[in-house]
Parts: structure tokens; sequence; C-alpha cells
């Protein structure tokens, strides 16, 4: 990790779902709106097509090249919703975005060098570099980057990489009314985590926990269909330079627990091919030895 | 901003997180300081996902719920004893004839209910008093040392005015001294019993009147289970005291009832007896909807309040001329008894040098009201055909309560005007476009005879001007950009109209044209405040800021407080609340609503904008001292007397709601005027007697106490009272507001209306803007998995919400995050729907309120709309 890398701590359990950081993203990336699910473009489609999840309050259902912020809405309450008990129901919300791995799937097999790391740490996108091949979309463990129909390339999150070269933080965080987005150094914000994971432990929601780097805290959740199930801070694919506080397991938030790039297959299956290119190599070898034998046979006959 | 300081904080009416979501930050910092956070809504919402407890309660029960708390902190001894007997009303003895609603015979009524006028009349709620000091036999109105019998009076400038009494601007108040005659109207002084003891003692009466509101009625009414609600009686009673404070906050959840009035009353009734008022981390906080709604009801859009919260004159008053109208307002023991220098400076700023004391200051000029003119009885009237022209701005009548009926009223002007950013669904209501009215057709524009002017607005950003916040803040915006097109400020509208009004009117000589001769318009921009901009002839708006604050008549510089204000005619100001946001600071005048704050202005902020009165953010601070003015406890230290220095204090730059030298043991002065009258243990300088008010002998119309009556339409009787429903409810009965039958069988379910984050009001400020209306972008309606099942209905399908007004079209969102009620054994299915679609902009739906009903709270006339009951089918019926 460069020692200046920026990035931005999620604290979920002071998000309110207000999808502030969704408008703001998509302003000040100049993002048409409702270019994703919703053909806002037209505004005639609008009124004769309609877009209603019904997956709670959520609108965009999944992050899209279009959609570079999605705010995740996640009901648990249980059949019985009589009980006093403060963890009989909850209600998760979660904004979600690129993760600027550590590790970055994408950059990593990106053919033309389009996806690049920048000066903060975070995976920006040479537009004029991408040729659309895609090989990104298949590499990143999360499904965030999504190649545009319109522009015959890729887009995702690009941390606000014309914000931050201007010193400015990046649109949603400073659009959020809460400060469950922050921008910042991936240090400071590490150290604010760890010090918030303590403080909501010490008030009994011992279910916070982070997801993107190991700093040590664990849990025991303590509402919802995992309730009692043990959680510990743990560290994906090199760490996350925007990662989580979460309430719940990886998995409800649909954040894989144990993510993996596929490119990392490659070693082993590229020995497997190598010790069968040596032993198809050496039959081969021997075949022919075998064939010029009968035929140094036949000629000595 | 106070929240944060709360012990715990109780959401009950207002859905923070999504409808005020900047704002709750502060309970949020309540929170990871330690704070308990409660919220009781019928949903489960974003703001019960923020708390620490979601407690469930059915629409329109809130009384039988805070009434319940209220008899639990009685009778387990909970309250703030010497708070209580010392800053309310508690020990202060009610006359004897005073019945109340439980008593032999009262079935739920007060005593003094006249059924023929469904009015009560409320001589047996007042104090018993001491003998009041003997009355002077007064001289007649304008008869003075200077003027007397038989001699002329000098002339007034206006010709035809101010000759005669009886004629229009009689000179009334003519050498009248007020001081005088307020202390001839001063009343007796309040009998008391110290101890609480004496049956007819507003505690003793109070602790009578909840007896029957148990958690086990609870139970039974709102639908909250028991043991949740003794969770939150446990809380909020752990939670306040000496050294701990609660908070609630409420919002349109509260208001939008027919008991809206009295049930913010119980609210403050159980906040003083916890003694939570005028504290830090106490109070009650109303949000309002939106970003100068607080600016809007203090600079008058309410038809009976002139701004600064003068009553609008009024015909059925005793207000015939100036001086009837002072005498008849002033209330001759408490802060108000100022009132003769705020409406005479008012009217100074009003009608400049053509108003003088010979002709009243041109008061008879005021339009008098004659009846009750909020929105929903001109709506009636209008559909009567009694109104022919409407000015509508900043308000979307087509999408509002029984919208049908609204647009149909609105076929009957002849001319309409509609200022908006955007062409709303009032400004196109004469369009073919689908909607359901009672009747289900569709309206050809060809039947419409309205004559419709849209004019473009400018929005916020493109105009100068203040704004008055959600905590009575003041703050000023510049200009940022040019309005497209033709779009003007509002300011301009009103200015300009007003200045053809004046031409047109300049030469009549008829009196009932005075006002608009005379009435000073004079906000002409200077010409370099506009240079930079398109138009150069926006009136400016710091002119107007100016003459609200107020300033010396002759001098013209402003005033730093009103209590600088005179009743001579010297001093000229829009509304006395705002006094003090211009201030002159070392010869430099200073527009306070400009400030912001420094690194250490500390938590109170006073250097953040300006906050009326006289920067007060914590209103009736005197109560965060004990009677003798020392701090209840040092961890909530606010403001103190210093007994040394003789003075009140409060170390944070708070202005202080109090006689700044006035000891705490000052004893009251019977004899005294206006705040001289209470003690020095009187924080409450608004009331008469400078209490806090857990009874109320006026001011309130249906009652002295929060009574609990079901909503007009409900789904099951009043297990408390024989009567059912408020029972001097404003009700309409005409064509096309046909209410549900109460506790039928036709409308079986309960609905109530509310915001989302996404959008804002009726939509006009978000549904039209692309990157807004995609994050919900249609209607729904939200119903439990229970509800569903007994319908057949599944997630997101179209359903049919309807009532006996008309119907909605809503998607179904089945979650549960509602649940059924069990009402004493009966099961009862609650709804909600959002309210901010219609049938222009981008993202279109059906009207909430289509199902809504013209049915009104009788202090206030606010609507219903957030209990009511519908019949809910599946698909488009």
């Amino acid at each position: 990790m460069t020692e200046n890398a920026r990035g931005m701590f999620v604290d979920t359990s002071v998000c309110t779902g207000c999808k502030a950081c969704q408008v703001a993203c998509k302003q000040w990336n100049e993002i048409e709106p409702g270019a994703g699910p919703i053909p806002m473009t037209d505004e005639k489609a609008v009124v004769e097509h309609r877009a209603f999840t019904g997956d709670s309050y959520d609108n965009t259902g999944h992050l899209n090249a279009y959609d570079w912020r999605h705010v995740k809405f996640i009901e648990q309450i249980g059949p019985d919703r009589s009980t006093s008990d403060r963890t009989g129901a909850r209600w998760l919300m979660m904004s979600d975005s690129c993760k600027h791995c550590e590790q970055a799937g994408c950059l990593e097999v990106c053919p033309t060098g389009a996806l690049y790391r920048t000066q903060f740490g975070s995976v920006d996108i040479h537009q004029d570099v991408c040729i659309g091949c895609r090989y990104c979309v298949g590499a990143c463990p999360f499904g965030v980057i999504e190649f545009n129909k319109n522009t015959g390339r890729v887009n995702k999150c690009i941390l606000c990489q014309d914000r931050l070269e201007q010193g400015m933080s990046t649109a949603c965080a400073k659009a959020c009314p809460t400060s469950s987005l922050t921008y910042g150094k991936v240090d400071d914000l590490k150290r604010m985590a760890a010090d918030r994971v303590r403080a909501l432990h010490a008030r009994g929601q011992t279910d916070a926990y982070i997801y993107g780097w190991d700093l040590g805290n664990s849990g025991t959740i303590t509402a919802g269909p995992n309730k009692n199930a043990a959680v510990k801070d743990m560290e994906v694919v090199g760490g996350l330079n925007v990662f989580y506080l979460l309430m719940d397991k990886p998995e409800v938030y649909s954040l894989p627990s144990a993510p993996s790039l596929p490119q990392r297959n490659f070693a082993p299956s590229a020995g497997v091919s190598l010790i069968s290119a040596a032993v198809l190599g050496v039959t081969g070898l021997a075949a022919f030895r075998r064939r010029r034998m009968t035929d140094a046979a036949v000629t000595a006959d | 901003m106070d929240l944060q300081h709360s012990d715990a904080v109780v959401f009950m009416g207002s859905n923070m997180a999504e409808c005020h979501p900047v704002g709750f930050k502060w309970p949020m910092k309540a929170k990871a300081r330690g704070a308990t956070l409660i919220h009781v809504d019928p949903r489960f919402t974003r703001t019960s996902a923020m708390c620490d407890y979601y407690v469930p309660m059915r629409s329109g029960t809130d009384i039988v719920f805070l009434g319940a708390l209220i008899n639990y902190v009685i009778t387990n001894n909970k309250y703030l004893e010497e708070y209580v007997k010392e800053f309310t009303n508690a020990a202060t003895l009610i006359n004897e004839g005073f019945k109340d609603t439980d008593d032999p015979g009262q079935d739920g009524f007060f005593s003094g209910y006249n059924p023929q006028t469904r009015a009560y009349e409320r001589t047996t709620w007042q104090y018993q008093t001491d003998q009041a000091p003997v009355r002077v036999p007064e001289a007649p109105p304008g008869q003075t040392s200077e003027v007397r019998e038989g001699q002329e009076r000098p002339p007034s400038p206006l010709p035809g005015v101010g000759a005669r009494p009886g004629q229009l601007g009689a000179g009334t108040i003519v050498g009248a001294n007020f001081a005088e005659l307020i202390a001839n109207r001063l009343p007796g002084t309040p009998k008391v019993d110290k101890a609480l003891q004496d049956k007819n003692s507003v505690f003793q009466i109070l602790k009578r009147h909840y007896a029957r509101y148990t958690p086990e009625m609870v139970e039974k009414i709102c639908g909250t289970p028991k043991d949740l609600f003794l969770k939150v009686a446990e809380t909020i009673t752990a939670n306040s005291g000496k050294d701990k404070t609660t908070a609630f906050v409420y919002a349109v959840g509260w208001t939008q009832h027919t008991t809206g009035v009295q049930l913010i009353r119980t609210a403050g009734i159980l906040q003083a007896l916890l003694g939570n008022i005028g504290r830090p981390g106490g109070g009650i906080m109303a949000l309002r909807g939106h970003a100068t709604i607080q600016g809007c009801t203090d600079i008058a859009t309410l038809y009976n309040i002139h701004p600064g919260y003068l009553n609008t004159p009024n015909a059925n008053a005793n207000h015939d001329t100036l001086r009837d109208y002072i005498l008849t307002e002033t209330q001759p023991t408490s802060f108000w008894s100022n009132t003769p220098a705020y409406v005479i400076s008012q009217l100074r700023a009003w009608f400049g040098d053509a108003g003088t004391p010979e002709n009243d200051y041109l008061y008879d000029t005021l339009p008098k009201i004659t009846a009750d003119h909020s929105h929903l009885p001109i709506f009636v009237e209008m559909a009567e055909g009694k109104i022919k022209g409407m000015i509508v701005t900043g308000q979307n009548p087509a999408t509002s309560i029984n919208s049908s009926f609204q647009r149909k009223a609105m076929r009957n002007l002849d001319w309409m005007v509609v200022l908006d950013s955007y062409e709303t669904e009032t400004a196109a209501f004469w369009r073919d476009v689908v909607y359901n009215d009672v009747d289900g057709k569709r309206v050809s524009p060809k039947d419409i005879k309205t004559e419709i002017f849209f004019v473009p607005a400018a929005h916020i950003a493109e105009k100068d001007g203040s704004m008055t916040q959600t905590q009575r803040t003041v703050q000023w915006h510049d200009k940022a950009a040019d309005p497209p097109g033709d779009a003007r400020s509002d300011l301009f509208f009103w200015y300009d109209l007003g200045k053809r009004l004046k031409r047109r009117y300049a030469s009549s000589t008829a009196p009932r044209d005075l006002a608009i001769r005379h009435m000073t318009l004079d906000y002409d921009p200077a010409p370099a405040d506009v240079a930079e901009w398109k138009h150069k002839d926006e009136p400016s708006a710091f002119k107007i800021f100016t003459e609200i604050n107020g300033f010396d008549w002759k001098t013209k510089a402003p005033l730093n407080s009103f209590a600088s204000l005179t009743a001579d005619g010297n001093t000229a100001c829009g509304a006395w609340i705002y006094t003090g946001m211009l201030q002159v600071v070392q010869g430099q005048m200073v527009n306070r609503a400009r400030m912001t704050p420094g690194k250490n202005d500390g938590w109170v902020s006073p250097n953040w904008g300006w906050a009326w009165p006289g920067n007060r953010h914590q209103l009736y601070n005197r109560a965060s001292a004990d009677a003798a003015g020392n701090p209840w406890s040092p961890r909530k230290k606010f403001t103190y007397w210093d007994a040394a220095a003789r003075t009140w204090k409060n170390d944070s730059g708070e202005g202080i709601d109090f006689v700044l030298t006035k000891a705490p043991d000052a004893a009251a002065n019977p004899r005294g005027i206006g705040v001289a009258f209470h003690s020095g243990a009187a924080p409450f300088l608004l009331k008469t007697d400078g209490k806090a008010w857990l009874f109320a002998p006026t001011g309130t119309s249906d009652g002295p106490l929060p009574t609990h009556y079901e909503p007009w339409e409900s789904p099951v009787k009043n297990l408390l009272y024989k009567q059912d429903q408020n029972p001097i409810t404003k009700i309409w009965n005409v064509e096309g507001n046909k209410y549900n039958e109460f506790a039928g069988n036709e409308f079986p379910t309960v609905i109530t209306t509310y915001r989302l984050t996404e959008h804002h009001l009726s939509g006009v400020m978000s549904r039209w803007l692309p990157w807004l209306a995609e994050l919900m972008p249609e209607l729904f309606v939200e119903m439990s998995p229970e509800f569903a099942a007994e319908k057949g209905i599944t997630n997101g399908e179209y359903v049919t919400v309807s009532s006996s007004r008309g119907k909605t079209h809503a998607r179904a969102l089945v979650t549960k995050r509602l649940r059924p009620f069990n009402l004493d054994g009966k099961v009862v299915h609650q709804v909600g729907m959002p309210w901010h679609w219609g049938y222009m902009g981008i993202s279109t739906g059906d009207i909430a309120n289509n199902t809504t009903a013209l049915v009104a709270d009788p202090n206030v006339s606010i609507h219903e709309g957030k209990a009511f009951t519908c019949k809910i089918e599946k698909g488009k019926v």
C-alpha cells in the first residue's frame, strides 16, 4: 500500500439510506440520470415503463456502469415482531461502490493499461485507452465494474480522481449527512474505524467489525438471522482502500467472505499445463523416435 | 443542535432520519455519547433503523400513549418535584365548577360544552384568583388632557380620515396611556396549594384525568405491547431529572390529526412534569416541513396571524378600533404586555408617515377576518362558487387533501395565477390528464372556464433572502446565478403587483383604497447591488429584511433589541421577534444572519446565524436553574443566577430568556404589569402566570387537558369514553367530501400518509429532477405480509386504495416493517402511502390525497392526513 493512499471508511451503522451519495456521485461525474435500469433520458419511457424494484427502498439493484454507487437495503425483521428486544428488527443500509483493492483484479488483467493505479492508491480508468475487452468485468470479485453499452468501454467508481487532484474529498463523502462515508488517508481511516468498532462494542453492539482490513477486532452478531455467529475483522484481496464497518456477515451485504481473483488460479494451472506439455512433448519425442527407429530399421533393410 | 446533549430522545410523529436527514446528525451524536434513542411509529422506518428501540403504535392513538406516560410519571413519583411545584401551574386551583371527562355524566366531555354551537364555554376552566385590583373609570377614547372637550384635534394629513370618533381612523389612541390602561386590567393573583393536595389543584385534576391511561389500555388502544411501553416509560424517567434530560422530537405525524394541538400539549405536560423544558438536551423539537416554513409562520403566511404572532384583526372580536384591538390583544401579566409597541411599530413600518396617532396609524384600513379562512374552508367556498380568483405560490392544491375536491373547486375560478418553477399539477389541472375523480370521468379542457396564468419562478439559489430554520435560526443566502428565461423571484412578483396596484388607485379618494395608496413600498435595489445580474428591477431583499428587523423612524438606524420598540410611532418594525438580527457594532452594521461560527463558538454556537428572539436558542432557559437560581446539576448547567453580580449568566454566550437582573427570590407583584407580575421563579415569560401550563384555562378550544378521541375515521370505537371523536372537530358535510362510516366495515384498514427522503412534498422540487426522480420512481403503498396474504396481494403488483372520497392506484410494497395490530382482541391492519406523486413531472403517479378528507383540528384547522381509514383491493379497480 502506498503511504499516501486515500480511501473511504464506510460506517454502515450510521447509514440512513438517504441516497444523497448516489445523487452526488452521478452529478459530479456527469452520469446521465437513470441510464441504468430506469431510462430517465426518455421521459415518455419513464411514464410508461416503470422501474420499481419492490426490493425495500433499493432503486438500482446493483452497481453498474451508470450507478457507481448503490445503497443496499436489507430488512431483517423476524417473524415475531412484538418483542421488545432491540435486536428484534433491523433495517441494514450500506452505501456500496468500488473498493479500490490493494490487489485489484481488474487492473491486473487489463491488457492495455487503461485501468491504472493512481497516485492516491485508487484504481482509475483511462477511458481513451480502454478497448472494451471486458476482461476486468470477470476479474472483479465484487461485481463492481461493468461494460457501458453506450460508450463501448467499462465504468466504475474512480474515487473522484479529478476532485482528489484538487485536494477535495470524494463527492459522495461530501454529501453524506451522517458521516457514514468518510474520505481520508487510509491509515487515518483505519484508526478511526478501529475506534468506532470499539465504541460500538462498548455500547453492546458487538456485531460491528471491519471488512477490508484486519484491525484485530472480533465480536458476536447480536441480531438478525446470524444472531450469535462470531465475526472478526477481515482483510480481503490485500486490503481495501474503501472499506466497511459491517453489522452482520459479509454475505448479508452481498459481499464475498473470501474474495479471490480469477487470475490467481493462473500459477497452478500454468504448472499443470507445463507438466502436461512436458509429458506430451516427451511422449511425442518418444513417438517420433520410435518412428525414426522403425524407419531406420526399414532403411537398414 | 441541542439534541446532542439529550440522554434519551423519543421520536414520535416524526421520521427524522428520512425527512430531516441533515439535522439527524445531532441525535446520532447524542447516541454516540450514550443516549438511548426511541422511535414510536406505526411503521418501522429508516429512523427506527437508527434507534435503540422501535415501538409500534396505531396511527392516531398518541394521546393514549403519552397520557399513559403521564400517568406512569405521576403514580410512580418520577416527576421533578421542585420544577413541577415552582415552574408549572400544578399548584394552581381551578374553578370549583370544573367537570372533567370522567366525572359522572360527562362521557368524555369537559364542562361548558354547548351541543347547539358544538363549542366550549370556558368559564369553569379558569383559575381561582384573589380579588382583582380595583378598576379606575377610564376616559373615552381620544379624550386626553391635550385634546379637551369641544377642542379641535390636530388635522390628519389624509383628507377624510380621522375626522370624528366612529369614523375611519378616529384617533382612538390619541393620548392613550397604555401602561395605565393595562394596569387597569390586571387580574387577581391565582390561588395555589403548594402541597399539591387540594382536589381542585391542577396536579390532582391531572392525576385523576389520566388515571385510566394505563399500560394495559395502551396495549388495547395503540396496539403497543405492554412491556415495550413500559420500556419507554422506564427509559425516559431514568433519563430525566436534575442530572439528565430527555427530548421529544415530532413533526406532522403529531400535528395532522383532529386532536393535533392537544396531542402536542400532552407531550408538553409530560416534559414539564419531568422537568425537561428550558434545559439543555430537553424540550420538544418541532421539526418544520421545509427550509423556511418557520420563517413563513413568523412572517405570516397564516390568515389569522400578522407578522410576529400578532392576531389579525377579527370582526368577531373586540377589534373595532386600534385602541380596542390593542387592549383586547395585550395580556396585562405576560411578556405580551408590550403588545402596544409591537402593533404601532408594525403599522409605522407598513404605512410610514401616512399613519399618525390622529388616524390610528391607518389601522382601520386593515382587512378584518370574519371566520376560518384557512386552506380547507377556502376550497369549500371555492367549490360553492364564492371565490373568483386565486394566486398560488409555493403550493400544489391539486394534490392536496381530498385532491379531487380541490381540483373540482378550482374549476369554479375565473382566473388563477400559479407561480412555480415547474408546471405543477395545479397549474395543469385543466389538462386532459387521467386522474381518479370520484365520478371517474376525465375532464375536458373545454369544460374548464378558469383562465390560468403560469408565472415561472426563480429557485432559491437564484435570489437573495433569508431563511429561518427549524430551531428559529435566521440565515442569509446570496443569489448565486440568474434564473433562466423569464423566471423571477416571488418577491419581484408581489412587489411589482403592489406597485401596479398603487398606480391603479393613486387618484382614488375611496377610504377603502387608503391602505394600497399609503403602504410603504420602497424596496428598489441600489444599482450596484444588481449590476452583475440580468434583471435590474428585482427588489432588495435586504431592505425588507431591514424593515422586519426594525429601525428608528427618524435616524433610520436599525434597532438592536425589541426592548427599544415604542408605542409612539418613533420606531418601525415589521416583526418584533426578529429585532436584533441587524446590529450596530462599533458603528458598523452587522447582518447577524450572515455570520458563520468560528472554531471556538461552543455547542450553542451563538455566532452561527441568529436565533429569534434575542439570539435565544433555548426558550425559557431560566428553567435550567432551580427555583433558587442554581444549576440543577453541574452536568446540566446552563443559565444560572450569579448572586454576587446580581444577574443571570450563561457561559455559552446564549441569550438569557428572562429579566436579567430579576432575582430568583423576587416576589410576585400583584400590581406589576407584564413580567413584573411574576415572581423570580416564573420562567415562562409568555404565559400570564409565568408558569408552564399543565392545565390550559385558555388557548385551546377543545379542552383544558388532552383527551383521547379516535380519529374522525377509525375502525374501532373509543375504549376510554362514550364520546368517540373529538366533539368539536371541524367537519365539512359538502358534496364530494363524504366521510367513511365510523367503525364501519367497508373501510376497515387504517392508513397514514407520509414523506420519503427521496422526494419533497408534492414532488415539485424532486419529481421534475431526473437524478432525484429515479431514486423513488413510483408510488407505492406499504403493507404487512399478513395483510397482503389476506388480500392475495403479491409484492410489486398494483393495488387500489380507496375511501369515500376517491381512489389511488399504487404498487404494493409488502414488508415486515409494517405489522397488524391486535386491539382488544380485534386485528386491525395498518398501511402507509407516501403522498409525493401527481400527474406532472418526470416521475408520475397517482395522488395519495385522492383518498383523504376535509376534516380538521378545531384549534388550527389542520387536516387528518395522518390517520384515516381505507379499503385496499388487489389490482387496478
